[in-house]
């Protein structure tokens, strides 16, 4: 038996979480969400999901096999990214546009930079702005009746109490512009908006998903969420009205984003407390968009500025280790 | 009250329920015993016997050099076979008595006569624990004389009993606790007769009901005797986690644990210096779980230091089937083995044979900053970090973050999605930086 046994560096044993599994687990949480897009825009979501996920997928194993590098070890996070770009697409949008959102996600802002692990924006999120600025027209299209399954959806809609303002943009834009909207339609997603941001319920749903399986620390979304729901209160023009904040905090990216957007592992910081600085400034910084910008909507550009300064963050919050600093006795 | 935790760790199956409900089984070697010089942290101990001399159970055969040292006394009788480099668990060649073992088991005189340690000064309980060459068994090997002499015995002020046993699969302090509680109480008493103001506390985890219950009832009517129950997980019997969750203290790597006024023993350890000191039985026993899923019968030992592991996987039924890694210790920090012709030596506290090696199968992909390196790291540094300077074999970034600080407790490593080995990398530069400050 000599010469058979396997010498290795402790530790012998290993969890048996991996890549592969906690972007299988990010999945499973986004699903009620993306269904929901689905069943409520009709099959061109559906399509668009689709195209935007075989579009990073796709590219990222072209670009791998034209760089020569290995493709084995398939951890799915092309699939993520693929699918939060797709949630984030008004059901509206050509076709072109998510095809070429995910080839400027996964080439642009991922492979060029290094590959997984490397970016330092969120994929979904830069190309998502990317369009915005590029086709701005047609991203911001969120109309529902010209969607193919309206219809069904309308139907359904009528049997809820007192629904309306599909016709117009998105309940923030709405409520912007002076006009009202209703928390009830808000919370449970029967509103216009992307694909994937209409219903904060099932957003929270598989946030605390994730936060149960540990995949996410509710640091960043509550820090996030907390410290925007206190900006706007001071400063959005309402006080401390709980029914706007409730809105506020419904309406647009907020859920998506700060669930699953700014707890992406690689563009936040890895530090404790440097989760909750991201956190606190990315709430500010949404909240001053929402206040002060021309658009309703400020969630995606808040995230993007906020990756930018995630080393500075966290070279600033490094934990001090263990027994450093004071007195042995304190 | 809450249970007392600690910062950080993880929980993992513990695969204790293998060898856990199985009374510990004293072994005698057949073969050859092999006694290296060198089984604790200091300068190696001197031989004191010749090749072809006749020895005795319980006699010096190698005697401590300095201070920082450990006699080794041979566990059987016989002839003193040679004296030769031997193959020891971390893979080198040490020198080593090897000794042809008559199988008469005769002791010298006086081995094992009953002394009343109430009646003994401090002075003659440290020279019983030096003479019986007891090392921490945990699996540091440090000299317990020496752990024993603070510069002040009236900083101390708790003697801790390390009964976490932290590490997966092991069941050996468990058993003792359950087996060998009297043995446990009154080696902490003796230590405790060293130090005046000193509080005792026996701190052990909480998926250990019942030796929490046994120690609980025998030490009710010990007024300066507690013990502690922790919340279960790894890595608690660290001595910084223990002295952290057992009294609030917290030390570094620059510091002793006498530094915060503790002095921290394993459970086997107290064991030893009973017997040492009440008993007039040196260190030559080991209790030793030998398990796994590759092992026929896993239960622990209570064997005689020097015999080979080949032996006690023999009187464990064999392997099952042919394992693919052994390890020596525990499977967080144990060694890998690659050959079983290894003696036990004072500080084995287990043998593991597994039939998949799980480590080295696992596949490494990059890291994706997920953060579970830093928000289980018992030392409270960034792995995520260290790994980047390790890589870059950049040793002052390294010291930089504090790496130094790392005790390579592997929890970073077992955690990692990535299949990341960055204990592996952190035990190199680590090695790497402590050498570059011995050039100097």
């Amino acid at each position: 038996m000599k010469n058979k046994l396997n010498v290795s560096a402790s530790p012998h044993i290993r969890s048996k979480e991996t890549t592969a599994t906690i972007m299988r687990d990010v999945m499973i949480a986004l699903a009620p969400a993306a269904l929901f897009g689905v069943f409520q825009f009709g099959f061109r979501a559906f399509m668009i999901l689709l195209l935007s996920v075989t579009s990073c997928v796709l590219s990222e194993y072209l670009y791998k096999k034209l760089m020569k590098i290995p493709t084995d070890g398939y951890e799915c996070s092309a699939m993520v990214t693929g699918l939060l770009l797709g949630m984030n697409l008004s059901a509206n949008v050509p076709y072109w546009i998510p095809v070429l959102g995910g080839v400027f996600a996964i080439v642009v802002v991922k492979m060029l930079f290094g590959g997984l692990g490397q970016n330092f924006m969120n994929p979904a999120l830069a190309a998502r702005c990317f369009l915005l600025i590029s086709a701005g027209r047609a991203m911001t299209d969120f109309a529902v009746e010209r969607v193919d399954a309206g219809n069904t959806w309308k139907m359904i809609q009528s049997g809820a109490a007192g629904l309306d303002g599909l016709s117009s943009a998105t309940p923030l834009a709405a409520i912007k512009a002076g006009e009202s909207a209703s928390l009830y339609d808000m919370f449970f997603g029967f509103t216009g908006g992307t694909i994937g941001e209409t219903s904060a319920f099932l957003l929270l749903l598989g946030g605390l998903y994730l936060i149960l399986c540990r995949v996410i620390s509710i640091r960043i979304p509550a820090a996030y969420i907390l410290s925007f729901v206190v900006f706007m209160g001071l400063f959005g023009g309402h006080g401390f009205d709980a029914e706007y904040l409730a809105m506020q905090v419904c309406g647009g990216g907020l859920m998506l984003g700060a669930f699953f957007m700014a707890t992406d592992y690689v563009t936040s910081p890895i530090t404790p407390s440097g989760k909750i600085v991201f956190g606190i400034f990315l709430g500010v910084l949404t909240g001053i968009f929402r206040v002060l910008g021309g658009s309703a909507e400020g969630v995606s550009y808040a995230i993007i500025t906020g990756n930018i300064l995630v080393p500075l963050i966290e070279k600033v919050t490094m934990p001090r280790s263990f027994g450093k600093g004071g007195k042995a006795n304190v | 009250m809450g249970k007392a935790t600690f910062r950080g760790g993880i929980h993992m199956y513990d695969g204790k329920d293998l060898s856990k409900d199985k009374k510990t089984v004293a072994l005698r070697p057949k073969g050859d015993v092999v006694y290296p010089l060198s089984q604790h942290i200091g300068a190696p101990a001197k031989p004191i016997v010749e090749v072809g001399d006749k020895v005795l159970g319980g006699q010096r055969i190698a005697e401590a050099t300095g201070f920082v040292s450990a006699n080794v006394i041979s566990a059987v009788s016989g002839t003193v076979k040679a004296i030769e480099k031997r193959l020891t668990v971390s893979g080198a060649l040490c020198d080593s008595i090897v000794i042809e073992n008559d199988g008469e088991f005769t002791k010298i005189e006086g081995y094992g006569e009953k002394r009343d340690y109430t009646k003994l000064s401090k002075e003659e309980i440290r020279q019983y624990v030096k003479d019986a060459g007891i090392v921490g068994m945990g699996g540091a090997g440090f000299p317990t004389h020496v752990k024993l002499t603070p510069k002040n015995d009236d900083a101390i002020d708790y003697v801790i009993v390390n009964g976490a046993e932290c590490e997966p699969y092991l069941t050996s302090d468990y058993r003792m606790m359950l087996e060998e509680t009297e043995r446990l109480v009154g080696g902490l008493k003796i230590i405790l007769q060293l130090f005046d103001k000193a509080k005792g506390i026996i701190l052990i985890e909480d998926n250990k009901p019942d030796a929490i219950e046994k120690i609980s009832a025998l030490v009710k009517e010990e007024p300066r005797i507690t013990v502690k129950v922790a919340k279960t997980k790894y890595p608690q019997g660290a001595e910084r986690q223990i002295i952290n969750v057992a009294t609030g203290r917290k030390i570094n790597s620059s510091m002793l644990p006498a530094d915060a006024g503790c002095v921290v023993n394993n459970v086997d350890t107290v064991i030893s210096v009973y017997m040492a000191v009440a008993e007039s039985t040196p260190l030559v026993r080991r209790i030793i779980t030998v398990t796994g899923d590759a092992v026929a019968n896993p239960q622990n030992f209570s064997v005689c230091t020097g015999t080979s592991y080949l032996e006690l996987i023999e009187a464990a039924g064999g392997f099952t089937t042919e394992p693919e890694k052994v390890i020596s210790g525990g499977p967080m920090m144990g060694m890998a083995l690659f050959d079983l012709d290894i003696p036990v030596t004072k500080t084995s506290s287990a043998l593991l044979a597994f039939a998949k090696d799980e480590a080295v199968t696992l596949p490494t992909s990059p890291c994706i900053r997920c953060g579970r390196c830093v928000s289980v790291c018992p030392s409270r540094l960034v792995p995520q970090r260290m790994m980047e300077y390790a890589e870059s074999f950049d040793n002052e970034g390294f010291v930089g973050l504090d790496g130094m600080e790392c005790y390579e407790c592997g929890t970073c490593t077992y955690v990692c999605p990535a299949g990341r080995r960055l204990t592996q990398a952190f035990k190199q530069t680590r090695r790497s930086i402590l050498d570059e400050r011995r050039k100097k």
